[in-house]
């Protein structure tokens, strides 16, 4: 009975369940091979001579990996979540519930197929080939088509804010991803933008600077709003302030790709459109931010003893820097330093690692509770050292990237006495190792979190299970 | 009136948190206007290449000191008025055109092993790209790259004016074994191009879909019936390591820049 009250039966839940097993195992797996391609630039014997393990073939790996299926399925998890609990109703349709789990689970095969192959579309981010392209397309649809009949059957009055974010996400991606991978086939494996050059590259940048913010800043600002006020037993800190983050964000974001391209032979009024309207966006993304912080007035001493409500606070900080950075970035002076350095690498990371995968666990563990209906975690101190272990290493990441990006881009640009440049390329290239391996090092520790992660979601599922089974013989009997 | 029907924002905002249709349009709507703003722009401004049946590339003016317009068949190779009428006869600094059948086949093998990844080839305005990378690259120069490869990250060099910079020996070693010539690289060792036949059908493919493309098509006149039919002779029996050598020493020799011009605008 106890489990039951814990999730009630009107609601569909077990496709949630689901996507949060498959979100945990997908962190795991995508971190992991994040740190092996990181570490093939720190000891490139490690690319072993193999074609489907070279570093140009496993990178699109691990990136569509963290965000298309830990992120994908941590945002279908607990966007299913939220729109039912949100709107007191059942899924639309259940059955398109499963068949997008199954549909998303399928594209993530082939992507672990296709991309060691070789079979890419060549844009980054976005380098699955056509038929999987389509088949995104579709899964995407059915996901969002569902989600959104299901806000309309709510039988509360208002839409609340998670489901704004969410709803904006599945509009924004829709539009990304069906105009940024317009291409012709050659064959089953292989297309071509019908775009080119400067065009080409404007398209792919308000895709790829889209795809984090309305993907993996919008979705996860969903699950923001809806479990650190759960989390923290208290209301959003302000209603209005969350009305403004919205519709800034929303109007807003779409603008900033072009900042990707200052000083290229795109426009120069483009960059600096894209540039000017990301420093407007610190605005709203810290009044985003506050709103979460601010939702813990009161409720700060449960830090103390709260380890996920710790996830969900240290991923607002580092929102909150990852999104000053990113303005900071876009100015064109420093961008002429930190363009094609590592610094980009840093950032994309202390967003992904600080903000993303923190607050996505934080929503996991939550879930996991309520899923199956246990009032703790197996272990609620591996919560804790998964915790750690995430900041600490997110930390090693971003600090690591910092300072070998910024000296990547002094080297390139300093010159001596002479008026000659005081360094060959490949000096700057040595000069990398140890940020390298120290990057390597702290994806690491990232990626031994999460198992650690994995473990304890296991074992508590595992525990729930046995104990309904346990409790529910007796009454069969 | 009830807690439930109490406003707490604007009529609108309570309006539109209440209706799922409206919620949906406005977000549509909102998320919409900044890509049009910025993307739609750059297919009908001049110094964006976008040149489809238009030798003037949407009146694109690049001008030198004098403020006489430099031509744009100095700019992009037109066989028309070019003294070289084939791409077999084309020489460095005719103009840009579009890609060799080997050097197309070259540039396959470039993006499937994703290169770009690790490679930029877009050189920025400022002294120490062009004493270290050449001139800085201009839109028209990639006008004929469909799915274009300006890259985002240099864990190597640029490779945007790479032709002519090493011999082909030179590459055939640093492709195969790149520790072997530069020691400090950390580049993967691809020897196994070597063992790699080109793909003739998927090369001849690709000219065919480039002529068809709805922006910036590789002309007909460029890529004719004939020269499309002679491609796979041309092909045939070269390997994977010979194609992207080609495709390298084909990079940024297209345009013969001049003094004092500026081509950004």
């Amino acid at each position: 009975m106890e489990a039951n009250q814990a999730t009630p039966v009107k609601y569909d839940m077990e496709v949630v369940r689901w996507f949060t097993i498959a979100a945990a195992i997908y962190a795991c797996v995508g971190t992991l091979i994040g740190v092996y391609v990181a570490s093939e630039l720190a000891w490139p014997f490690l690319n072993f001579d193999l074609e489907w393990i070279t570093f140009g073939r496993l990178r699109p790996l691990h990136t569509n990996a963290v965000i298309f299926a830990f992120g994908g399925c941590a945002l279908m998890a607990t966007g299913f979540y939220i729109v039912q609990r949100t709107g007191a109703t059942k899924l639309w349709s259940n059955g398109l519930a499963w068949a997008t789990f199954i549909g998303w689970n399928l594209i993530i095969v082939s992507a672990v197929i296709t991309l060691p192959l070789g079979w890419t579309s060549g844009k980054e981010y976005a380098e699955l080939e056509w038929p999987i392209d389509i088949a995104i397309a579709v899964v995407w649809l059915m996901y969002g088509f569902n989600y959104i009949m299901t806000i309309g059957i709510r039988k509360t009055s208002h839409i609340y804010v998670s489901n704004w974010f969410t709803m904006g996400m599945i509009v924004m991606i829709t539009y990304l991803h069906v105009v940024n991978s317009m291409a012709i086939p050659v064959s089953m494996t292989n297309s071509f933008s019908i775009y080119s050059g400067v065009q080409d590259a404007m398209i792919q940048w308000w895709w790829g600077h889209n795809a984090v913010g309305f993907y993996l800043t919008g979705g996860f600002l969903a699950i923001m709003y809806y479990f650190v006020p759960k989390q923290a037993g208290r209301p959003v800190f302000s209603y209005r302030l969350s009305v403004l983050h919205f519709w800034a964000l929303t109007f807003g974001y779409v603008w900033l790709g072009a900042h990707h391209l200052q000083y290229t032979a795109l426009p120069d009024w483009t960059g600096s459109l894209g540039a000017a309207v990301s420093l407007a966006m610190i605005i709203p993304s810290w009044g985003g931010a506050m709103n979460g912080m601010m939702t813990l007035s009161g409720a700060w001493d449960r830090l103390r003893t709260d380890y996920i409500l710790r996830f969900l606070v240290v991923a607002l900080a580092f929102y909150a820097m990852s999104t000053f950075e990113g303005p900071v970035m876009s100015i064109k002076t420093v961008n002429a330093l930190s363009h094609y350095t590592d610094w980009t690498v840093g950032h994309v990371h202390s967003g992904a690692l600080g903000w993303m995968a923190m607050v996505a666990y934080g929503a996991i563990y939550h879930m996991i509770k309520k899923l199956w209906g246990v009032e703790k975690m197996y272990s609620e101190g591996l919560v804790n050292v998964h915790f750690w272990l995430a900041t600490i290493g997110t930390v090693v990441y971003v600090v690591a990237m910092w300072v070998s990006g910024i000296m990547q881009g002094l080297m390139w640009r300093d010159y001596d006495e002479y008026g000659t440049l005081t360094y060959t390329f490949v000096e700057s290239v040595s000069a990398m190792h140890p940020y390298y391996a120290m990057r390597a090092i702290g994806g690491l520790i990232f990626n031994i979190g999460t198992w650690i992660a994995l473990y304890n979601i296991v074992m508590t599922v595992r525990t729930a299970s046995s104990a309904r089974s346990a409790s529910a013989v007796p009454a069969n009997a | 009136m009830s807690d439930h029907d109490k406003i707490y924002s604007t009529q609108l905002q309570d309006k539109t948190e209440r209706s799922t249709l409206l919620m949906f349009v406005l977000t549509a709507i909102a998320v919409a206007i900044g890509g049009i703003v910025e993307i739609v722009p750059l297919f009908y401004l001049p110094n964006t290449a976008m040149c489809q049946n238009d030798p003037t590339c949407n009146n694109t003016q690049h001008k030198d000191l004098n403020g006489n317009v430099i031509p744009m068949d100095k700019i992009i190779w037109n066989p028309a008025t070019s003294a070289h009428k084939t791409l077999d006869d084309w020489q460095p600094g005719d103009g840009v055109r579009p890609y060799k059948p080997l050097e197309l086949a070259g540039r396959n093998v470039y993006i499937r092993e994703g290169c770009f990844l690790c490679h930029s080839q877009m050189i920025r305005p400022f002294r120490d790209e062009k004493d270290r990378y050449g001139h800085y690259s201009i839109a028209e120069e990639s006008m004929y790259d469909h799915t274009y490869q300006w890259g985002s990250k240099r864990t190597g060099p640029d490779l945007a004016r790479l032709a002519g910079k090493y011999s082909d020996e030179w590459h055939r070693r640093h492709l195969m074994y790149p520790r072997d010539v530069v020691p400090e690289s950390v580049m993967p060792n691809y020897f196994w191009l070597n063992d790699k036949k080109v793909d003739v059908a998927e090369t001849v493919e690709t000219m065919k879909v480039l002529t068809i493309m709805p922006f910036n098509p590789v002309p007909k006149t460029i890529y004719t019936d004939a020269y499309i039919a002679g491609a796979a002779a041309e092909l045939e029996g070269k390997t994977d390591l010979e194609a992207l050598i080609a495709f390298l020493q084909s990079l940024g020799n297209h345009v013969k820049f001049e003094e004092g011009v500026n081509y950004r605008d």
